[in-house]
């Protein structure tokens, strides 16, 4: 299950179902904190495309949960062709992208779950930096934080991202949906995971986004 | 249509869902009841997840500068600044 890609900066990890079947969906996750949020989520939704014999894999991309390449390193640009590359080597004919991901799918058929702009993610993970720096007794504000994230980078929830990631996530918007037909989370039922103050899972909505993604693969 | 209790409805159903409690649960909350500094699974990440999700349910822009410890100290506290903000 546990595979290995050749990514930019090195060898890659993969999670991977792949039993060389017709139909290969390439998953790109929820990022930095929504992607903890959303990973036993999304691990569901492969295991109930595995069922149903469709192949999945999802790929860690450089800087992210086992990647060896620093996060401050690297760039939108670089998310995006790390993503084409990967849905190459796995031979991918479908992607599934979740929330933020949705900024650098490949061109390929496929779904956006719940898609989020890359600004709105930066302006969540500013808010939160805002709040916890507030609880400290620290004012900070986020024209402040930009400017700083523009010229160094910034330290987010967590996460180093580098001036250029910072950059063209500010920028970011939601991009037309292209060969991808966009999930609400309505479609889904629930409320969606990323939200939850605790990572929490709810087999109903790894159902639901499994089954729309097999039934229109599989018709 | 009664804006208050309609906000009111919509902040609960948010804490519902941020907090994973159930309907009954988040229907008990008072104007006393605690929120960040008193949940600890309210973290700073989950309160601005929980503001940003305010925003888009109710079509309002909350500044950074507006929010501060007392708003979010309680649910009445906190329901009273999203009723001043749709109404204003």
């Amino acid at each position: 299950m546990i595979a290995a890609w050749p990514g930019a900066a090195g060898e890659e990890l993969a999670i991977a179902f792949d039993k060389a079947r017709p139909r290969r969906v390439l998953v790109l996750p929820a990022w930095f904190d929504e992607g903890n949020k959303l990973r036993h989520f999304a691990v569901e939704v492969m295991r109930r495309l595995d069922g149903s014999g469709i192949d999945s894999f999802v790929p860690d991309l450089p800087g992210c949960n086992e990647s060896p390449a620093p996060l401050h390193e690297q760039t939108l640009e670089g998310w995006r062709s790390e993503a084409t590359e990967a849905a190459s080597y796995f031979a991918a004919t479908h992607v599934l992208a979740i929330r933020a991901a949705a900024a650098i799918v490949p061109d390929l058929p496929g779904w956006r779950y719940a898609p989020q702009a890359g600004s709105s993610q930066l302006r969540s993970l500013l808010r939160a930096r805002i709040l916890s720096a507030r609880e400290a007794g620290r004012e900070e504000d986020r024209d402040t934080l930009l400017a700083e994230g523009h010229e160094r980078g910034l330290e987010l929830a967590g996460y180093y991202l580098g001036p250029a990631m910072v950059a063209a996530l500010a920028d970011s918007g939601l991009p037309g949906a292209g060969r991808q037909r966009d999930i609400a989370q309505s479609d889904i039922g629930g409320p969606g995971l990323w939200l939850r103050a605790e990572p929490d899972h709810d087999h109903r909505q790894a159902d639901a986004l499994a089954a729309i993604v097999s039934m229109e693969l599989l018709a | 249509m009664n804006g208050h209790s309609d906000t009111d409805s919509v902040l609960r159903g948010v804490l519902q869902d941020v907090l994973g409690l159930s309907r009954e649960r988040a229907a008990a909350f008072t104007p006393d009841t605690g929120l960040f500094g008193h949940l600890p699974e309210l973290d700073s990440m989950a309160v601005a997840g929980l503001l940003t999700e305010i925003e888009d349910r109710l079509g309002i822009v909350i500044d950074d500068d507006e929010i501060d410890g007392e708003m979010l100290e309680t649910y009445g506290a906190l329901l009273a600044f999203v009723q001043a903000k749709r109404g204003g």
